[in-house]
C-alpha cells in the first residue's frame, strides 16, 4: 500500500480548498490538495457576477458596511444562518477582496465622474466621486440594500480562481490532479486522512494527515437540470456522511437560480438583473413588480424563482419544445455594456442559443444552482463530531447561508472561509496533541475495504446499470424535490430513491479496467450520491414548514416556533436505507437580528416564543447606546471578535470610514 | 422587439444520423493499439459534442474517455480536434458540423486515453517555469486598508488577457510546438503579456527577458498565428505576442554594443 503523509490534506482544488492550502503553507505546514481535475477547471471558475464585500466605493454603495451586509445575509437566509458565522464572514469579506487585489485579480474599477445606468427600466446618470476613481467597483445583486458585489466583468470566479491557483503554484502548494478521495480514514472519533484513487492509473493509496479538509463543492448533479459542472456530485458530502459519525446540515435547503438558460441549464449571471435586466412573460410583460413591488427582479433567488414558477403556472409561460420558460431581457442595457460587463453571458448566448443578447431575449427558467446544506461544522470549520475533519465552501454547512444564500455570497464564502478555516487548521496542526499517530493498520483496513467495493463492481457479476440509476436519481430529485414541495410527493421521491439505493447494490460494469474507467467511477459515485439525495429528500419531507428555498405547499408558513432549528442527518448504519435525523436549535436570545419579515416574499410566519422578548432587548440596547457608534452597539448585541483568528479581527477602512476615526 | 421573433433553436429539421469517427487508444492498456472507431448517433435539438459523447458512453461504449467539467465553455477542459481543428467540444453544436465528424485528442499533450489529454500537468509546469503569479511590490499588505488604486482601463486590459482558460487549443495549433517540445506556447506568452500589463507586478522587462527571451519563448514564435485563429476566448494573441517580441528584442539589444544595436534595430 502506497502511503502519503502530510500535515493538511485538502479534498477539492477550487477556491476554498486552494485558499486553505495557502494558509496552511504560510503557517509552515505541508499541504496536499486532491483535485478531480486541474484546479483551474474547478466549478469556482463558473461564478460570474461577483463577490459581495462591503467596500462602499461606488455611489450606490454609499453607507454600506458590515452591518448592512450582515442584515442582508441573515434576511436572505430566512434566519437559518448562524449569526456569529455571518458576522465573521462580513468582517472578513473586504479583506478577502483586498487580498485578491494584491495578488493580482483584475477587479473592475470605479471611474470617477458621470456614467449611465439602467435602474427599474429608467436610464439614470450616476456620479462617482473622484476620490473613488480606480478603487474596486460594485454592482447591484439580489436581496441587497446596497450595491456591494465586486466583480471582474462577468468572469469573477474565473479571475479569482486563476489568481488563487497561481498563488498556490507560487507558494509551492502540492496539487495531486486527477485524484479522488473514496473514503475518510477514521476511528469514529478522529479523522486521519483519506483513501485516494488515482483516476488515471486506478491505484489506491492512503493519504494520512493531521487535518483533513473537505472543500469539494456542491451537489448540483443530484438534479437533472442544474447550473453545476458535472463534477459537482456531492462527493464531499458523501464522504462525511459515510463516516457514520459526521452529519450533514440542512440538506433540504437547495437553491434554484432564476436564470438558467433553456434547455441546457447553463447559468447566466444575476448581474444581468443587477445591471438592469428584466424578466418578461409570454406576452412580453414585465411581471416581477406585480409580485414583489419593493425588490422586483432583485428579490432573493428563492423568492424570484418561486414567483417565476407561479407565473408559469398561471399560464404566462412561453411554450417551447423543451417545456415552458420565461424571458430575460438585457437588450435595454445596450451593446457596449453587454460587450464589456456581460461578455461571458454574450458568449454563452451565442454558442448555446445562437442569439445575440443585445438584440434578443434569453429563454430562462429556475434551475438547481446551490447546495446550502453541507458537512456541519462549528465556526472554526471543524466537525464537532469527528476531530481533525474540517470543511469549507459549498461542501460545508458553516452555516453562513441558512435556507437561502444571497447571490455573490458563495464565491465570497469560498475565499473568506478559506482564510478563516485555513488559520484554524494551522492552529490545530500547531498543537502538539494533534500530531497524528498515523495509524497505518487502520489505513490499510480502509484501503482494503475500498478495494473490495471496486472489485464488487468489476467482478461481482451485477447487472444493474450505473448510468441508468444515475439518470433515474436525477429525475426523481427534479420531479419530487424541486422548488414547490408537498408531503405526498416528497414521500414518493424518498421511496423512489430507496428503491434505487437497493438496486445500486447490484451495479456491474461491462468495462473491466481498474485504471481510467468512467463507468466504474459512475458506479461508485452513484451509490454515495443516493445517500446524499436521501438526506435531502427525507430532510425536506420531515421539515413541515417553509423557510428560504425550502417551500412546502402543504405548510406555506415559516414556523419559528417549531422549526427554528438546523437539520442534521447521520448515516450510522451502512445497511440502512435512510439517514437518522437530529435537530440543532438556534437560540433566538443570542441573535443580533431576531427573526422577522425579510422585506420581500410572503409575510407569513409564526413567531418563536422568544422573539418578542429578544426584539425588545435589542431595540432597548440600540436606543440606549445610540450615541456610542455602530461598533459598540454590535459588540453589546452579539460579540464575535473572539471567534475570529487574531489576524482577521481588524476593522475595515472605507472612504467614508477612515480607520483612525473608527478605532 | 417582441417575444415572437425569439426562438430557442432554429426550426427543427429532419434529424440526421451522425457518424462519429473517434481515435481510440488507451496507453494504460498494453493490448490497446491506436485505431479509429465509428459510432452512429441520432442527432437531437441543440445537441453539443458534450451531449453526443455522453450518449455514446452511456449507450454504446462505457469505456470511452473524454474530459468535460463545466460544459458551458468556461473551464477549458474539453478541447479536442474536431474535424482537424482544435475546439472546445462542449460548446460545439452538432448542427454546425457535417454529418460525419472526426474526433481526436489534442496533439502535443500527454495522452491519458482516447480524447482525454493531460493539459493540467503541462500547464502547471509552464506556470512554474514562467512564474505566472503576481510578484507583488510589497511583501506585506495591510488587509484592513483601502486597496491600491488601478486605472480602470488597465484593469480591463488585464482581464482581457486573464480570460485565458488554459484549454491548450493554441498549443495544439502551433507550428513551433510541433517542432520543439519546450516551447511555452501562446498560452505562456499570453501570461507574460498579462503580468507585464499589471502595474502591481514588480518585474521588469529584464526579468521577463530571462523567462522568454529565447527560442523556447517569444523568439520561437514563427508568427503563423494559428493560435490567434483557434483561441476559443478570442484573446488578442496576435497583437500581444508581436508587442512582446518587440519589447523583448529591445531588451535583448540593450546588452549589445552601440554599433550592433544600430545595425540590428532596423530589422525589428
Amino acid at each position: 500500500m502506497k502511503t502519503v503523509m502530510t500535515d493538511v490534506l485538502v479534498i477539492g482544488g477550487g477556491l476554498a480548498g486552494l485558499r486553505i492550502a495557502i494558509a496552511a503553507k504560510k503557517r509552515g505546514h505541508e499541504a496536499i490538495v486532491l483535485s478531480l481535475v486541474p484546479p483551474k477547471r474547478s466549478h469556482s471558475s463558473a461564478a460570474q457576477g461577483g463577490m459581495q464585500a462591503s467596500l462602499g466605493n461606488v455611489a450606490k454603495g454609499a453607507g454600506d458596511n458590515e452591518d448592512v451586509h450582515f442584515e442582508d445575509t441573515v434576511r436572505g437566509s430566512d434566519w437559518g444562518a448562524d449569526q456569529i458565522v455571518a458576522r465573521m464572514f462580513v468582517n472578513t469579506a473586504p479583506k478577502a477582496v483586498r487580498e485578491l487585489s494584491a495578488w493580482g485579480t483584475p477587479w473592475s474599477r470605479v471611474r470617477g465622474g458621470n456614467h449611465e445606468a439602467i435602474i427599474n427600466e429608467q436610464k439614470v446618470t450616476l456620479t462617482e466621486r473622484m476620490e473613488a476613481h480606480g478603487l474596486i467597483a460594485q454592482r447591484d445583486f439580489g436581496g441587497t440594500k446596497k450595491w456591494r458585489t465586486c466583480y471582474a466583468a462577468d468572469g469573477t470566479g474565473h479571475a479569482m480562481l486563476y489568481t488563487t491557483s497561481n498563488q498556490a503554484v507560487g507558494s509551492g502548494v502540492d496539487v495531486h490532479e486527477r485524484t479522488e478521495a473514496l473514503a475518510l480514514i477514521h476511528d469514529g472519533e478522529r479523522c486521519y486522512g483519506a483513501v485516494v484513487r488515482d483516476l488515471i492509473t486506478g491505484e489506491l493509496s492512503a493519504y494520512l494527515a493531521k487535518a483533513t479538509a473537505i472543500a469539494a463543492g456542491g451537489a448540483g448533479r443530484l438534479y437533472s437540470a442544474t447550473t453545476s459542472a458535472i463534477i459537482c456530485e456531492g462527493m464531499g458530502h458523501g464522504l462525511a456522511l459515510e463516516t457514520g459519525v459526521a452529519p450533514l446540515g440542512n440538506m433540504e435547503a437547495v437553491q434554484f437560480h432564476p436564470t438558467g438558460i433553456v434547455p441546457t441549464g447553463i447559468l447566466v449571471t444575476e448581474g444581468c438583473r443587477g445591471d438592469g435586466g428584466l424578466l418578461r412573460d409570454v406576452d412580453g410583460e414585465r411581471f416581477m413588480p406585480h409580485y414583489e413591488p419593493e425588490k422586483k427582479e432583485l428579490a432573493s433567488r428563492d423568492v424570484v424563482s418561486r414567483r417565476m414558477t407561479e407565473h408559469i403556472r398561471s399560464g404566462k409561460g412561453v411554450p417551447s419544445r423543451f417545456g415552458q420558460h420565461l424571458w430575460l431581457d438585457i437588450t435595454l442595457l445596450g451593446r457596449h455594456h453587454i460587450e464589456h460587463n456581460l461578455r461571458e453571458v454574450k458568449e454563452i448566448c451565442e454558442y448555446f442559443l445562437g442569439i445575440d443578447p443585445a438584440e434578443k431575449w434569453i429563454p430562462v427558467r429556475p434551475t438547481q444552482h446551490y447546495t446550502m446544506g453541507g458537512v456541519r461544522t462549528d465556526h472554526t470549520g471543524q466537525s464537532p463530531w469527528l476531530k481533525g475533519l474540517f470543511a469549507a465552501g459549498e461542501a460545508a454547512c458553516w452555516d453562513l447561508h441558512g435556507f437561502n444564500r444571497l447571490g455573490g455570497n458563495s464565491v465570497a464564502e469560498t475565499v473568506v472561509a478559506g482564510m478563516i478555516v485555513g488559520e484554524f487548521i494551522a492552529d490545530f496542526c500547531d498543537k502538539a496533541e494533534n500530531a497524528a499517530p498515523f495509524p497505518v493498520t487502520l489505513a490499510r483496513e480502509f484501503v482494503r475495504r475500498e478495494e473490495a467495493k471496486l472489485a464488487g463492481i468489476l467482478d461481482g457479476g451485477g447487472s444493474a446499470s450505473a448510468f441508468k440509476i444515475y439518470a433515474e436519481m436525477q429525475e426523481a430529485m427534479t420531479k419530487h424535490v424541486g422548488i414547490f414541495r408537498q408531503g405526498d410527493d416528497l414521500l414518493a421521491g424518498v421511496e423512489c430513491l430507496q428503491r434505487l439505493l437497493a438496486q445500486s447494490a447490484q451495479i456491474g460494469a461491462s468495462s473491466k479496467s481498474r485504471a481510467a474507467n468512467p463507468e466504474l467511477v459512475t458506479a461508485y459515485r452513484v451509490r454515495r450520491m443516493l445517500k446524499v439525495a436521501l438526506a435531502t429528500a427525507q430532510g425536506a419531507y420531515l421539515r413541515t414548514e417553509s423557510r428560504g428555498a425550502h417551500f412546502r405547499e402543504d405548510f406555506p408558513q415559516r414556523n419559528d416556533k417549531d422549526w427554528l432549528k438546523r437539520t442534521l442527518s447521520f448515516w450510522p448504519d451502512e445497511a440502512a436505507d435512510l439517514p437518522r435525523f437530529e435537530y440543532e436549535p438556534l437560540d433566538v436570545m443570542k441573535m443580533e437580528l431576531p427573526p422577522g419579515w425579510r422585506g420581500y416574499g410572503a409575510k407569513n410566519y409564526i413567531d418563536h416564543p422568544d422573539t418578542p422578548r429578544r426584539q425588545e432587548e435589542v431595540d432597548g440596547l440600540r436606543k440606549q447606546m445610540e450615541s456610542q457608534g455602530r461598533f459598540a452597539v454590535q459588540e453589546a448585541l452579539m460579540p464575535f471578535a473572539d471567534k475570529l483568528p487574531a489576524s482577521l479581527t481588524g476593522r475595515n477602512e472605507r472612504l467614508d470610514e477612515p480607520l483612525e476615526d473608527a478605532q | 422587439m417582441s417575444a415572437a421573433d425569439n426562438t430557442t433553436a432554429p426550426p427543427s429539421q429532419a434529424s440526421r444520423r451522425l457518424v462519429f469517427n473517434i481515435l481510440r487508444y488507451n496507453p494504460n492498456d498494453p493490448a490497446s493499439v491506436p485505431h479509429m472507431q465509428a459510432f452512429t448517433v441520432e442527432e437531437a435539438d441543440s445537441m453539443t459534442l458534450f451531449i453526443a459523447l455522453n450518449d455514446i458512453r452511456e449507450h454504446q461504449d462505457p469505456s470511452l474517455q473524454f474530459d468535460f467539467v463545466c460544459r458551458a465553455g468556461i473551464c477549458g477542459s474539453c478541447a479536442m480536434m474536431v474535424n482537424g481543428r482544435p475546439r472546445l467540444a462542449c460548446r460545439t453544436l452538432t448542427r454546425d458540423l457535417p454529418a460525419e465528424i472526426t474526433l481526436a485528442p489534442l496533439p502535443f499533450f500527454e495522452l491519458i486515453g482516447d480524447l482525454s489529454v493531460n493539459t493540467g500537468k503541462w500547464m502547471r509546469a509552464m506556470s512554474e517555469r514562467l512564474e505566472t503569479w503576481l510578484h507583488a511590490k510589497e511583501s506585506e499588505i495591510d488587509l484592513c486598508r483601502i486597496e491600491a488604486r488601478m486605472d480602470p482601463d488597465v484593469a480591463e486590459q488585464i482581464y482581457e488577457m486573464d480570460r485565458c482558460v488554459e484549454c491548450g487549443c493554441c498549443v495544439a495549433a502551433c507550428g513551433t510546438a510541433q517542432m520543439r517540445k519546450d516551447f511555452v506556447g501562446a498560452v505562456g506568452l499570453g501570461k507574460i503579456a498579462r503580468f507585464r500589463l499589471d502595474t502591481r507586478d514588480a518585474r521588469t522587462d529584464d526579468d521577463y527577458y530571462e523567462l522568454i527571451g529565447d527560442d523556447t519563448g517569444v523568439f520561437g514564435c514563427m508568427s503563423l498565428l494559428a493560435c490567434h485563429d483557434v483561441c476559443p476566448k478570442s484573446l488578442p494573441l496576435q497583437t500581444q505576442i508581436a508587442f512582446l517580441r518587440r519589447k523583448m528584442a529591445a531588451q535583448g539589444l540593450q546588452g549589445l554594443p552601440v554599433v550592433g544595436r544600430r545595425l540590428t534595430s532596423s530589422t525589428c
